[in-house]
């Protein structure tokens, strides 16, 4: 019997439990899980202060899903160190876990920036996990004021988490723009002007030079004063288990298209990982769901000793405020085609014959369709694209794909 | 669970009429309504399945209930799985509405719905009708329930 062993409990390690399971329904899986919780939905937490979600609808999976999947979960314990060699983990409880393959999901932690006079702050949050959010929660009152670091995806969710729930929420960001990582300026702008009007304000290009008490000193020279702080400017992959060990890092914990680490025996996916996307053929980490899970589960076949790989990881994100929607998918690159709409824009990028990227805001009705084209590397002269582009539909791919789809199982 | 020897929705495009029947059989079927006006009358409606056209031809396009669904893998909050008859179905009461999966269907069968959440085809399994509404209403048998 086979003895698997998981570090960190989120998606990923839902997916390595998942993964193993397709396989092996036999042996051993043990989870060690810093959070001393249920696996639950990490982009839930700003939906929870929202009042949408709540904390047993926020699972990822079902209560049952440990005692179903047969996984022993030792919550509440980390792992400190890692021998490859001897094939054991060692927790910070002293325990020592032997294994036979492993599986490290360790996920990301906040990076909080150096600032003159931060650790004087008092109310000061990060918005990562749902203790967080708990933490947040009992600082929040309707006469509030709040300022968030950070114009991210993060930082952004939880302003909007936040928005019903106190006085006034200022954003402000180095970058001279919203969701800098996956928006240009145009797009940028839209979303920026949604959310204005929505009620959050922003301080773009700007940042935190220093803190005295709950005033914050900008770099332009103006005052900002908050009771309340959340730092979301981004986070750093927890690599150092894998790294001490004397495995392959860069940004991430380096990993194949097996998901498997330079370390034998030794696997790493989601947040902590870094593989590669397939729309630019660079290393990276891409920290988002879909990937930790799909990641996950095919580090989870690979160590059951079946056989997955994930050829096709590239960064999406579907983000949307307040009814507004925005999809990015890819990388930007080569000839754009644009399309501008009533509520929003639409971006393709093609080059060499194929889709490589796309923003849409607004109108994202089917956009799993373009998606679909970016990951199957379909030639875009295989199909009537001056159709597709404008709409996403099957008709433009012609009869034969739809015999085969619609026609059959896929 | 059933993957392999699941009864599926599949189409016959070449008897497709174009009438778009399937599209107000399914609305209806979904509306949680018993008077088929009542429900329909004046009101735009999101049927899980679509009539597209592709010259002369015409095909109704749904779920295909996928062997290895890309959508129940990046659901962000575990609101979308596979039933035991094999359907994927969604749970309204967990999805948050990030249309995730709608960013990662590849033929465009999962939709937003009212209320901040989504809305797929689920084989008339989990309303009242009990079977798909869309076959049991196509006049010219383009579509069909069966297992290939
Ligand atoms: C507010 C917010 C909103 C987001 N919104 C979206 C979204 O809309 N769409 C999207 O795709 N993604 C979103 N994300 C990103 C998404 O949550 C992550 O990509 C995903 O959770 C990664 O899963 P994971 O399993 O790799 O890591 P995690 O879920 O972070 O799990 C890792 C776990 O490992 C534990 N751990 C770490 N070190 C150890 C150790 N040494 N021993 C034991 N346990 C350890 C950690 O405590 C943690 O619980 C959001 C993130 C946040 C914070
Ligand atoms: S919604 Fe799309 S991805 Fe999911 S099972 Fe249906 S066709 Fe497949
Ligand atoms: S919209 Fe709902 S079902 Fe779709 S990915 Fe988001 S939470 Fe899951």
């Amino acid at each position: 019997m086979k003895n698997y062993v998981i570090i960190g409990n989120g998606a990923a390690a839902v997916g390595a439990i998942e993964g193993i399971r397709s396989v092996d329904s036999e042996g051993r899986i043990t989870v060690i899980s810093a959070e001393n919780h249920h696996v639950y939905s990490r982009p839930l937490i700003s939906y929870l202060l929202e009042g949408r979600t709540d904390e047993k609808r926020m699972l990822y999976r079902p209560e049952d899903f440990y005692e179903k999947n047969r996984a022993e979960v030792l919550f509440g314990e980390k792992a400190a160190k890692l021998d490859p060699k001897a094939k054991k983990v060692t927790l910070e409880s002293g325990r020592a876990l032997s294994y036979d393959s492993l599986c490290v999901a360790t996920g990301s932690t906040p990076f909080v920036p150096p600032i003159d006079g931060l650790e004087s702050v008092k109310n000061r949050h990060s918005f990562m996990t749902l203790d967080d959010a708990e933490a947040l929660e009992r600082d929040l009152d309707p006469e509030a004021s709040v300022l968030i670091i950070g114009a991210g995806l993060i930082g952004l969710k939880c302003a909007e988490g936040i928005l019903s729930r106190c006085k006034k929420i200022t954003v402000c960001d180095l970058a001279p723009r919203v969701l800098s990582s996956i928006l240009d300026g145009d797009c940028a702008a839209l979303m920026q002007a949604h959310l204005e009007g929505l009620g959050i304000e922003f301080l773009l290009g700007d940042t935190v030079e220093k803190f005295s008490g709950k005033t914050a000193v900008m770099k332009s020279g103006k005052e900002v004063s908050f009771d309340v702080l959340v730092t979301a400017v981004g986070v750093r992959a927890n690599v150092s288990l894998v790294k001490d060990a004397g495995g392959e890092v860069g940004r991430g914990i380096l990993a194949d298209s097996k998901m498997k680490t330079s370390l034998d025996d030794v696997y790493a996916a989601g947040d902590c990982a870094e593989i590669t996307d397939m729309t630019s053929g660079e290393k990276k980490v891409m920290a988002i769901m879909p990937l930790a899970y799909i990641g996950g589960h095919c580090a989870g076949v690979n160590m059951a000793g079946g056989d997955e790989s994930l050829e096709n990881a590239l960064p999406m994100n579907s983000i949307g405020f307040a009814g507004l929607h925005c999809m990015t998918a890819g990388s930007y690159v080569g000839e754009c085609f644009e399309e501008k709409t009533e509520r929003g824009i639409k971006r393709l990028y093609t080059k060499d014959n194929l889709l490589k990227g796309f923003i849409i805001i607004g109108d994202v009705d089917r956009a799993g369709i373009y998606t679909s084209l970016i990951r199957n590397k379909t030639p875009l002269d295989s199909l009537d694209f001056e159709i597709l582009k404008k709409s996403p539909s099957l008709a433009p791919f012609g009869k034969a794909y739809r015999l085969e789809k619609l026609g059959g199982e896929v | 669970m059933r993957v392999n020897d699941m009864k599926r929705v599949y189409v016959n495009e070449k008897w497709c009429l174009g009438c778009h029947l399937c599209e107000y059989n399914c609305a209806f079927a979904n509306s949680g309504e018993s008077d088929m006006v009542k429900a329909l009358r004046k009101k735009t409606i999101r049927p899980n399945i679509v009539v597209e056209e592709d010259g002369d031809i015409n095909f109704a396009v749904s779920c295909r209930h996928c062997k290895d669904p890309i959508c129940i893998k990046s659901c962000i909050s575990g609101a979308l799985s596979r039933d035991e008859s094999g359907a994927v179905t969604v749970d309204k009461n967990k999805c948050i509405g990030c249309l995730t999966c709608v960013l990662v269907c590849p033929y465009g069968c999962i939709r937003e719905s009212d209320g901040g959440v989504v809305q797929k085809c689920e084989l008339c399994l989990r309303n009242t009708v009990g079977e798909p509404a869309c076959v049991k209403g196509c006049p010219n048998r383009a579509i069909v329930f069966e297992e290939r």
